[in-house]
């Protein structure tokens, strides 16, 4: 088989730049496999994150040939054997060394989210919750934070400065989990709008299409969260639930 | 490059390690009012936790209401072949329900039962399907649950940052000196009480379904500041990881694949588990193809599936099946949960199985059996603890979760991990807090031991020569594999502890290019300190054992003998010599030894 | 929860992007597409002319609100309306702004035309072209909150398009099925689908609730809008050529250009 050429991106703060490594391919290989080999013969200091190598705990993410990915997921056989392959960091976030970014804003983001608030529990101290209740909130569990969702949105990947009043995709997933949760009784409503900044997002869905595990963030998580902040505007929801007897929104 | 500077920070308990043991230990410590620091390798919530597939085990009894803890102390104990410590195996099982709803109370989701309660399902050596799960990303839920719960409770995080080695103030620990793997840095952080909570040490060996950070930190800090570790040569090889392709081999494939309705075949389409069954466990054990089918749709009346004994049993069959030519090219059994069960089901309760051999090995598991193999999976041994305080046997050191030794006994059941974290995570945060809560003197560290280790540190900088760190690690974990495996001689194991002694000749040897900013060859050759350790006391505790019993069979011994069931194989560290003993084990009370009659 | 920042700056790489696939070929074909509807679709409706061929009328005139119209739709009607320069305001004018306002509104042809047209982005992980983004935060994007009042309005479209289909099988000498009463109905049921599978719709109708258990009705509505949302960006392609062809037939049957089928 031909060889791969690696084009991996190489530097620090103060600059870098790509640098190709010839690598030979073997059956079933995946990036990070790749990234390994080079390390383990070629280059000892190439720094980048892993841990599980099975996609689960989300901690390889980079652009490869430009598309945001986790590197154990993404196999060699995609591409033509003698075909160049860039490796990038992701480039939302300031650089550490090579592959490896200093993703703290999404830690700092995940500090702010209003935490769960349950109601009492049945008399007999535990709670009750059908599938049915859950299976919506399952699915943003399954995010394994590679972040590679906060990496694509182009709202904080090309507007620096909205950093500080957006939350990103990830944290949307977490805010519509929190306030769909059938025993939350926290109104999260000015926060969704006024601290995580909903509003910048224009569904352009660049989020869903790179989501490793598949989430659907924006027709699950982020359109849902919108249309909750549109129900105060409504007023024929609020008859309706007038007439039903309902509370607009939980207390 | 020679810059040996430091910072410092100061807490009443540093805990070491942020999976779930570290994370519950760090929210019930700062929950008595203490300063809790929590020191991390990789980033938050990407710990070995995540990785657990199958569940909880925790006798809630929503499923069968018959369960209660004494049936789940009574399947652990027989599970670890009665070498656990019986202490901890009793809090284990009484505590682990409270954890599990506190768990929810803090926002996990678990599946539900049809009344709305947590389901919870089958899995190997546990009597009733007693395991709270989400499909199979438990871990998953768990690491997240405590650690969006975590974030609000004041704990100080130390993200991307490796502890070295413990400080000593006397006979007291005092301190933990390390570096971030960010800066290259030196930190020490000055603690009246340490939890470990490392995880273990599956990096030693080749087929592993352990993550690089898995190194053996936390034995080996322990057993430096002067600490026991006990039972190092039980190391639990997971009967089913992934064969092929190479580049996945060992990734663990949960045994929720058993749990749910899969079976194991060989090539000739054998379901070989019934010529597998141990005397043992012959009385709950189905010993032929129609019961054990019958036993899916009728628990009551039907004696379980082979395919769901304890793990040591299934993975010693597989090794077995492939030794004997009745394994696929590529070295591995057959998993089969597609005959039974309809694609649908699958993918709704496997979610993650189907997805990872789907876009890994290219296989539909809705339509082919899956090629599975025995993984290097987890380490019963650990730091010896005191039960209930998870004291370990150094004033002011703690340890939870895998780090530490005696809850699982020779054989750890699946399930029973994640429920360990919890309950012991729990118990090493508060009795770590009590601890620096009553500690009222001052503590000294001396400042010329922290710059010695800081230039030891720094030395593969500065080597000419030298050797690759990662080819040093690459022979340790072939050594390890082919030598201190699943199956061991004592021939084998006096040859592998040649080796290590070469390898470790090498390891002080070796070099590192580029500077100190996040560079993994560093790492790698700091951390083959551990890994030699650790890799070492696994093979003389193997050694010293000369019996077969749970997830260490000694192929010249291999025979259960009950001689061996009442000791205890401790190491520990003099004069900087590893020092073996045989202890013995604490005698069971008379009230808990009658769970175990009266069944039989 | 400190971290050590030690970067403040980004990867030092120069090029835009690095994608080698052709990302732009969907942005262009959204282009054309929706720019060849919006070309058909103005000049259709300046045609004030050929859509009504007895028994069918062009979904594009209906419902037709003028007392002149070709075929009425009410037993009452709006006087004509002329506005200066263009002269006679085509009624299709003021019945395409409902569906038109649907569509422009429309969670997914937001992202479609912010990609394409916007270029906010072009395509993942290829820069925005605009600076200084705002997104849906302020005036008028921040109007698009409203999206809920025109997917009421569609509803009322969808009804009295139905209402057409079935006045379809009405042909001067009775019941008749011809090519172009199946032309509106697989027009209407495309139009519906892509009504129905509304993000807006799945709201409303159950998606606002918490606990599903207690309210099973709601839940099952909002669990088979889900599946049926699954498919609105197909739904809102297929109803979008089904109605200009819709059109596109009636007329050329209207003009004389090709002959109706009768099937029964």
């Amino acid at each position: 088989m031909a060889q791969f050429t690696m084009r991996v991106f190489r530097g620090d703060p103060s600059g870098g730049g790509f640098q190709d490594y010839t690598v030979e391919p073997e059956e079933g290989m995946v990036v990070l496999d790749v990234i390994h080999r080079i390390q383990a013969t070629q280059a000892n200091d190439l720094a980048c994150r892993w841990n599980c190598k099975a996609g689960k705990c989300g901690s390889c993410s980079a652009e490869v040939n430009g598309k945001p990915r986790l590197m154990c997921m993404t196999r060699m056989d995609l591409f033509q054997p003698g075909d160049t392959i860039t490796v990038a960091p992701i480039r939302t976030f300031p650089l550490i060394r090579d592959l490896v970014t200093d993703v703290s804003y999404n830690y700092e983001k995940a500090k702010q989210v209003p935490p769960l608030r349950l109601k009492p529990p049945e008399p007999d101290g535990t709670y009750r919750m059908m599938q049915e209740d859950i299976d919506r909130i399952q699915e943003f569990h399954k995010c394994i934070e590679c972040f590679l969702c906060q990496d694509v949105c182009h709202v904080i990947r090309d507007h620096e400065d909205k950093k500080r009043v957006f939350s990103g995709p990830r944290f949307f997933i977490k805010l519509a989990s929190l306030d769909m949760h059938p025993l939350d009784t926290r109104d999260r409503s000015s926060f969704i709008t006024e601290n995580a900044g909903i509003g910048l997002c224009n569904i352009t869905k660049c989020c869903t299409e790179v989501c490793p595990e598949h989430i659907h963030i924006t027709d699950n998580g982020i359109i849902p969260l919108k249309e909750r902040a549109a129900d105060s505007l409504d007023p024929i929801v609020w008859l309706l639930r007038r007439f039903r007897g309902q509370k607009s929104r939980p207390a | 490059m020679a810059n040996a500077d430091y910072e410092t920070h100061e807490h009443d308990v540093l805990v070491i390690g942020a999976g779930g043991a570290g994370l519950r230990a760090a929210i019930e410590a700062a929950a008595q009012g203490v300063s809790v620091g929590l020191v991390c390798k990789s980033l938050l919530g990407k710990a070995h936790t995540v990785m657990a597939e199958g569940g909880i085990a925790a006798s809630l009894g929503n499923v069968w209401p018959e369960d209660n803890w004494q049936v789940h102390f009574r399947d652990t104990m027989r599970g670890g072949k009665m070498l656990n410590n019986w202490r901890m195996a009793q809090l284990h099982a009484q505590e682990a329900p409270d954890r599990v709803l506190e768990l929810e109370r803090w926002g996990a989701l678990f599946d539900r039962t049809k009344d709305g309660r947590i389901l919870q399902r089958d899995f190997g050596g546990h009597r009733y399907a007693r395991l709270a799960h989400v499909g199979d990303r438990t871990g998953l839920e768990m690491i997240r649950t405590l650690q969006y719960h975590g974030i609000h409770q004041g704990i100080d995080v130390y993200m991307e940052c490796k502890v070295e080695r413990l400080l000593k103030d006397g006979d007291r620990v005092c301190g933990a000196f390390g570096y971030w793997r960010n800066t290259g840095k030196f930190v020490f952080f000055k603690a009246k009480a340490i939890v470990l909570a490392t995880g273990g040490v599956g990096k030693a060996w080749k087929v592993t379904s352990n993550s690089w950070e898995y190194t053996g930190d936390g034995h080996s800090l322990a057993l430096w500041a002067g600490a026991d570790l006990i039972d190092m040569e039980f190391v639990q090889f997971h009967p089913t990881g992934m064969v092929w392709p190479p580049s996945v081999r060992g990734i663990l494939v949960t045994e929720g694949v058993r749990g749910d309705g899969g079976t194991l075949k060989n090539t000739k389409g054998e379901r070989f588990m019934f010529n597998y069954i141990p005397e043992f466990f012959k009385g709950e054990t189905a010993d032929n193809e129609a019961e054990a089918d019958r036993w899916y749709t009728d628990k009551k009346n039907n004696r379980r599936t082979p395919d769901l004994l304890p793990r040591d049993e299934v993975a010693r069959a597989i090794n077995a099946e492939i030794k004997g030519g009745r394994g696929t090219p590529h070295d591995g059994v057959l998993l089969d949960i597609c005959t039974r069960r309809p694609a649908d089901y699958i993918r709704k309760r496997l979610p993650s199985m189907y997805h990872q051999f789907k876009e890994l090995a290219g296989v539909d598991i809705t339509k082919e059996p899956m090629e599975v193999g025995p993984t290097c999976h987890y380490i019963m041994g650990g730091v010896r603890v005191d039960a209930d305080t998870t004291a370990a046997t150094v004033k002011g050191l703690f340890a939870a979760g895998e780090v530490a030794g005696g809850m699982h006994g020779s054989n750890r059941l699946g399930g029973n991990s994640l429920s360990d974290l919890l309950v012991f995570g729990r118990r090493a945060g508060l009795y770590a807090a009590l601890y620096a809560k009553d500690f009222g003197g001052p503590l000294t560290v001396e400042s010329s031991q922290v710059e010695s280790l800081a230039r030891e540190m720094l030395a593969p900088f500065t080597r000419s020569g030298g050797e690759n760190p990662y080819a040093i690690q690459a022979d340790l974990q072939e050594t390890m594999q082919n030598l201190v495996g699943l199956i061991r001689t004592e021939h084998e194991l006096r040859e592998a502890l040649k080796r290590i002694e070469s390898l470790k000749h090498r390891a002080g040897r070796t070099h590192i290019d580029g500077g100190r900013t996040y560079n993994p060859g560093w790492h790698m050759a700091l951390d083959l300190a551990s890994l030699l350790t650790v890799a070492e006391c696994c093979t003389l505790a193997a050694l010293e054992r000369r019996e077969s019993r749970g997830g260490h069979t000694r192929d010249d011994h291999p025979y259960t003998d009950d001689a061996w069931g009442k000791i205890n194989v401790v190491i520990r560290q003099r004069q900087g010599a590893l020092a073996l003993s045989r202890e013995p084990l604490p005698e069971m009370p008379a009230e808990l030894r009658a769970l175990f009659q009266e069944r039989k | 929860m400190s971290s050590r920042v030690i970067g403040q700056s980004r990867p030092a790489i120069t090029a835009s992007h690095l994608r080698t696939d052709p990302w732009w070929a969907l942005p262009i074909t959204v282009v054309i597409v929706i720019g060849s509807f919006l070309v058909y679709s103005t000049w259709a409706a300046f045609q004030n002319a050929h859509y009504f061929a007895p028994p069918y009328l062009s979904p594009f005139y209906s419902p037709c609100l003028y007392r002149s119209c070709l075929h009425p739709s009410f037993a009452f009607g709006l006087p004509d309306i002329h506005v200066p320069i263009i002269g006679l305001l085509s009624p299709a004018f003021l019945i395409l702004a409902g569906p038109g306002l649907f569509r422009l509104t429309c969670y997914y042809y937001r992202k479609a035309y912010y990609r394409s047209f916007w270029l906010a982005p072009p395509a993942c992980a290829v820069p925005d072209v605009k600076r200084n983004y705002t997104g849906e935060a302020k005036f008028p994007l921040i109007l698009q909150a409203f999206h809920r009042y025109t997917w009421y309005l569609a509803v009322l479209f969808i009804v009295m398009l139905t209402w057409d289909a079935i006045l379809a099988f009405r042909f001067p000498n009775g019941f008749g099925i011809g090519v172009g009463t199946l032309v509106m109905w697989i027009n209407v049921i495309c139009l519906a689908a892509y009504t129905f599978s509304c993000h807006s719709c799945r709201h409303v109708c159950g998606g606002y609730v918490n606990a599903f258990s207690k309210t099973p009705v709601r839940y099952r509505a909002w669990h088979f809008l889900t599946r049926l949302n699954e498919r609105h960006p197909m739904f809102a392609w297929l109803s979008l050529f089904s109605v200009a062809l819709t059109d596109v037939y009636i007329r050329l049957v209207s003009i004389g250009i090709i002959r109706d089928l009768r099937i029964i």
